[in-house]
């Protein structure tokens, strides 16, 4: 299944993209969501991906489940690759939506948690029913069986009561019962990946933080990888390992979180940075926001996407030409003319 | 749920109180009664009648109590022996009449809301499936065919089609011979013969409005966030479609059953007169046309105790299948 034109994956890593290129035919054309993404998630480590809305996040991980909306037009160029065993790398860039393969990694390999607790459970089924369905999909067993694996699931995310949680219906449970219970359910067949798509975007910042904190413990305890999506470079610094930004459906920086934190190398970055507080800071001044907003994605500039909004831009190069990545120590790289040239804000 | 089913049959019983009443009222509405007319038809004959025995045949048949009392025996009647008065134009028993077409009517009646629904979920769920494909479209002109040609031209249509083409006696329940013989299985496969007429030409009907509500409905529902947490799961398609959106859907269909009741009885008047069906539609526009009271009364009250009862089916099986109706 491997494509002989991709170099092998090392065996720590679990997910690697190269490339992913997602449109959408939509009446008023072609929309480019997803850009030349590349990115690999290694076992057991934690990816945080952090971009403004619209900036394709959601878009990238759907491709990798094969969940894209009916209009999507993926490029061919681009590999979706994932490793669960150690020994087998699937081609998941080849999968249709409805494929056998597909069907037993999601829920079964990988599992995903959504933004709108609210919404995201089926109002008519209760918390249990739900879990058990996806338990006896995937374990091939019996009621008996899967209802108890729901049960121990609910205690596993901290809900109290579970023998009573499972037979609640989710307009019952408050928001974040609700995340806990999508976590559950997530998590139900131990999987090696668990995408967390703004898993707290909806929550205050209490709930918030003890949904961070249950993920954290969760992490521990079963090891499985996560990528986690936000919006809030916040919690990235709480939760992950590596980071990647992205910026009108393209990957502008990653690398570790130090790095990225204390050394961001693209202006984009720098500018999310300096528009959060943080502790430690030199003196205190205004947060700085970021001039002009996001193009909207029918009329990406040419040239480098963020040169309409960026303070070093050079109108000549910028402008015209897309600019190449750039490698640095401890594999971070920076879609960017000048990375490493320019003087390193946020320090 | 247990609580929430008894306390609408509590309440239930009031709402038929009042209905059986106001039912009672409306019988007495128009000017003369049941003594006027067979009087009139007793002078018709050469007899000879005094308005004083008018009077009397009256106060005999306590016509002349305070209404209060007369529904009392009335519903009492009713209640205690089955007994819904007499049909003045059919000089027989109002319940016999009713009986006797009640059972043939909720069959085809029944017969036809299970193959509307048989018909109008799946093409429904298929529709907002493939939303804009072939299909979708020519269910939708079919909807749109089925709800705009009168049932009755359909029925017309049909029974020319079985008659001229497929050499078939149509039209009634069964060929004339089987009629008041008892049941036995050439009999049974004669009435199959020709109960599809009205099954089809009622379930069409019915189906061609349903498909488009049941289609929008999944629309709405298959763009919600959790049908895409169940896809997530490693559910194959149809898993998903119905076991989460399509349960969801239903729910509007459900609520529809109480309505469904009333017009089981009453059912398509016109395509019941075209076919010549022994149901009950036809009985009671006779009955309002020739102004027979009892029989009219009868129906009358019927009808909103299938309307209450049927209200009450829908909201119990809607609590069944809607957690968030029950607990609320
Ligand atoms: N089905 C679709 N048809 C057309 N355009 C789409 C579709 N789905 C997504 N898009 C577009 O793709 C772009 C990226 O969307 P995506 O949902 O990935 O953003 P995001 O980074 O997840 O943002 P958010 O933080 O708001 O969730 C957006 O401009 C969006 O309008
Ligand atoms: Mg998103």
């Amino acid at each position: 299944m491997s494509n002989p034109t991709l170099p092998p994956m090392p065996s720590e890593r679990l997910l690697d993209l190269r490339d992913v290129q997602v449109g959408f035919a939509t009446r008023d054309g072609r929309v480019a969501a997803v850009n030349s993404v590349t990115y690999h998630v290694d076992r057991g480590e934690v990816l945080g991906i952090v971009g403004e809305s619209g900036s394709g996040k959601s878009v990238t991980v759907r491709a990798i489940m094969r969940l894209l909306a009916k209009n999507a037009v993926e490029g061919a160029g681009g590999s979706i690759r994932f490793n669960p065993d150690g020994d087998r790398e699937l081609l998941l860039s080849a999968e249709h939506k409805n494929s056998r393969l597909m069907r037993e990694i999601r829920g079964g390999r990988i599992g995903m948690i959504f933004q709108e607790p609210m919404t995201a459970l089926s109002p008519v089924h209760t918390v249990g029913t739900q879990i058990m369905r996806t338990v006896m999909l995937h374990r091939k067993c019996g009621r008996t069986e899967a209802r108890a694996r729901a049960v121990e699931l609910l205690g596993k995310v901290q809900l109290p009561n579970p023998e009573e949680m499972v037979d609640r219906y989710p307009h019952q449970m408050s928001g974040g019962m609700r995340q806990r219970a999508m976590i559950a359910l997530a998590l139900c067949c131990d999987p090696v990946l668990l995408i967390a798509d703004e898993p707290t975007t909806a929550l205050d910042v209490t709930t918030e933080a003890q949904i961070l904190d249950l993920l954290k413990s969760l992490q521990d305890e079963l090891g499985m990888a996560i990528i986690f999506i936000t919006h809030n470079f916040g919690v990235v610094a709480d939760i992950a390992d590596r980071v990647a930004v992205m910026y009108l459906g393209r990957i502008v920086e990653t690398g570790s979180v130090d790095d990225i934190f204390y050394a961001p190398k693209h202006p984009y970055t720098q500018a999310l940075l300096q528009s959060i507080p943080r502790l430690g800071q030199a003196r205190v001044r205004r947060l700085k926001t970021i001039r002009g907003s996001v193009p909207d994605p029918y009329n990406v500039p040419k040239g480098c996407p963020f040169h309409t909004r960026c303070d070093f831009a050079d109108a000549a190069l910028c402008g015209t030409e897309l600019p190449p990545r750039k490698a640095f120590a401890g594999d971070q790289s920076a879609l960017c003319h000048f990375a490493g040239e320019l003087r390193e804000a946020g320090q | 749920m247990l609580h929430f089913v008894v306390r609408r049959v509590l309440w239930a019983i009031p709402v038929l109180v009042v209905v059986s009443f106001i039912s009672f009222v409306i019988i007495q509405l128009p000017p003369g009664d049941y003594v006027t007319a067979m009087v009139a038809e007793m002078r018709n004959n050469g007899e000879f009648v005094t308005a004083v025995q008018e009077e009397e045949i009256r106060t005999a048949l306590g016509l002349n109590d305070p209404l209060l009392v007369q529904y009392v025996r009335w519903i009492s009647a009713i209640l205690l022996h089955g007994d819904f008065g007499q049909s003045f134009h059919w000089n027989a028993p109002v319940a016999d009449l009713i009986w006797g077409r009640l059972g043939i009517t909720l069959i085809l009646s029944t017969l036809s809301l299970v193959f509307t629904w048989l018909i109008a979920i799946p093409v429904g769920v298929y529709s907002a499936q493939r939303q804009y494909s072939f299909l979708d479209y020519l269910f939708t002109v079919f909807g749109f065919l089925g709800k705009g040609i009168p049932d009755f031209l359909l029925a017309l249509v049909l029974m020319w089609v079985g008659f001229a083409w497929l050499n078939m006696d149509v039209g009634g329940l069964m060929s004339p011979q089987y009629e008041g013989q008892p049941l036995s299985v050439a009999k049974a496969l004669n009435v199959l013969g020709h109960i599809w007429i009205p099954v089809v030409v009622l379930a069409t009907g019915g189906a061609a409005g349903l498909i488009r509500v049941m289609r929008a409905n999944m629309l709405d529902e298959l763009g919600k966030p959790y049908v895409e947490t169940a896809y997530a799961q490693g559910l194959s398609e149809r898993q998903v479609v119905w076991g989460y959106p399509v349960r969801v859907a239903l729910n509007p269909f459900i609520s529809t059953v109480g309505w469904a009741l009333p017009a089981l009885f009453s059912g398509d008047v016109i395509t019941a007169v075209v076919l010549n069906l022994p149901t009950t539609g036809p009985l009671l526009l006779q009955s309002l046309k020739m102004q027979d009271m009892y029989l009219a009364g009868g129906f009358i009250l019927i009808l909103s105790v299938f309307t209450v009862i049927g209200t009450l089916l829908s909201d119990i099986l809607l609590a069944w299948s809607d957690p968030r109706i029950r607990y609320a």
